[in-house]
């Protein structure tokens, strides 16, 4: 069972590069425990190492419970208190009707094109 | 973790109108499962509760969201209820009905005031990390109701309606 359990719970984060922006392409999934401790040191590694354009692309998230949307929001704030921005980019429809529900839509800067997510960057 | 299966209730056929023919009534069934305060443990329960909505056959979206609400029940009894000690229990109780379901979640915590917990939709609270989990469950459930255990920890009861 804690073998099958932690491969189910795991978070999948592969990072790149994009006209100055670092990309955070995740895969898996957001949930209370390793999934979200993971996302918060991917984050702060970035901003301790100075890079404060953070671009979540959430396309390959399967699923987010509350704490993996407090984990976003966690996420939003540190990048802001150190003076980057956050921004997701592909939400999925659940992860979409979660930040509605919660109001979070018009907080986060989210975008379906990459393209776009990249030039909105200043 | 330890899991029970029993047959609560076979009602008998219901005396027949004439003409029509008589469906056999369902039974209630409940299903039982008990874990130890351990976050992982909470996919075990999710588990189960797939298994159970699959049989009740509500749609792909509710069942999702009947899993979310009832994972972040459980999750509420580890952390606030029993303070993530390893030792204490949280059990969870499927009542499966023919027009809906019930899951009960029992902690052994000391309990707390729902009505006095912040609103997460007040624009203070919006970038609060933490205070979503019963807001979910309050929006994905029909009914969530919270009380004392005679025995003893809070509980906290969860209803689906089949439409």
């Amino acid at each position: 069972v804690a073998k099958e359990t932690l491969e189910m719970a795991e978070l999948s984060i592969k990072e790149r590069e994009a006209n100055g922006v670092t990309v955070l392409d995740l895969s898996g999934r957001i949930t209370i425990g390793e999934g979200s401790v993971q996302l918060r040191e991917a984050v702060r590694k970035l901003l301790d190492s100075g890079k404060k354009k953070i671009l979540l692309n959430l396309a390959g998230i399967t699923y987010v419970d509350s704490s993996g949307i407090g984990e976003l929001v966690s996420c939003y704030t540190t990048t802001g208190n150190h003076g980057g921005q956050l921004k997701l980019l592909n939400l999925t429809k659940k992860i979409r009707d979660l930040l509605s529900i919660t109001k979070l839509l018009t907080v986060f800067d989210s975008y379906d094109d990459e393209g776009q997510a990249l030039a909105s960057f200043k | 973790v330890t899991t029970s299966r029993k047959n609560l209730l076979a009602v008998s056929r219901a005396a027949a109108p004439s003409r029509r023919r008589v469906s056999r009534t369902p039974a209630i069934d409940t299903v039982e499962i008990s874990i130890s305060s351990k976050f992982e443990l909470v996919e075990k329960v999710s588990s189960l509760t797939k298994s159970i909505i699959d049989r009740i056959r509500f749609d792909q979206d509710t069942a999702g969201w009947i899993d979310l609400a009832v994972r972040e029940a459980v999750i509420n009894a580890i952390r606030h209820g029993n303070k993530n000690a390893e030792d204490k229990q949280v059990d969870v109780k499927f009542v499966i009905e023919p027009d809906g379901l019930t899951i009960y979640v029992r902690d052994r915590g000391k309990g707390f005031d729902a009505s006095k917990l912040p609103d997460p939709l007040d624009p203070n609270n919006l970038l609060n990390p933490n205070g979503r989990g019963i807001f979910f469950m309050r929006t994905f459930m029909d009914e969530v109701e919270y009380s004392v255990h005679p025995e003893g920890g809070s509980l906290v009861r969860l209803y689906k309606r089949k439409s």
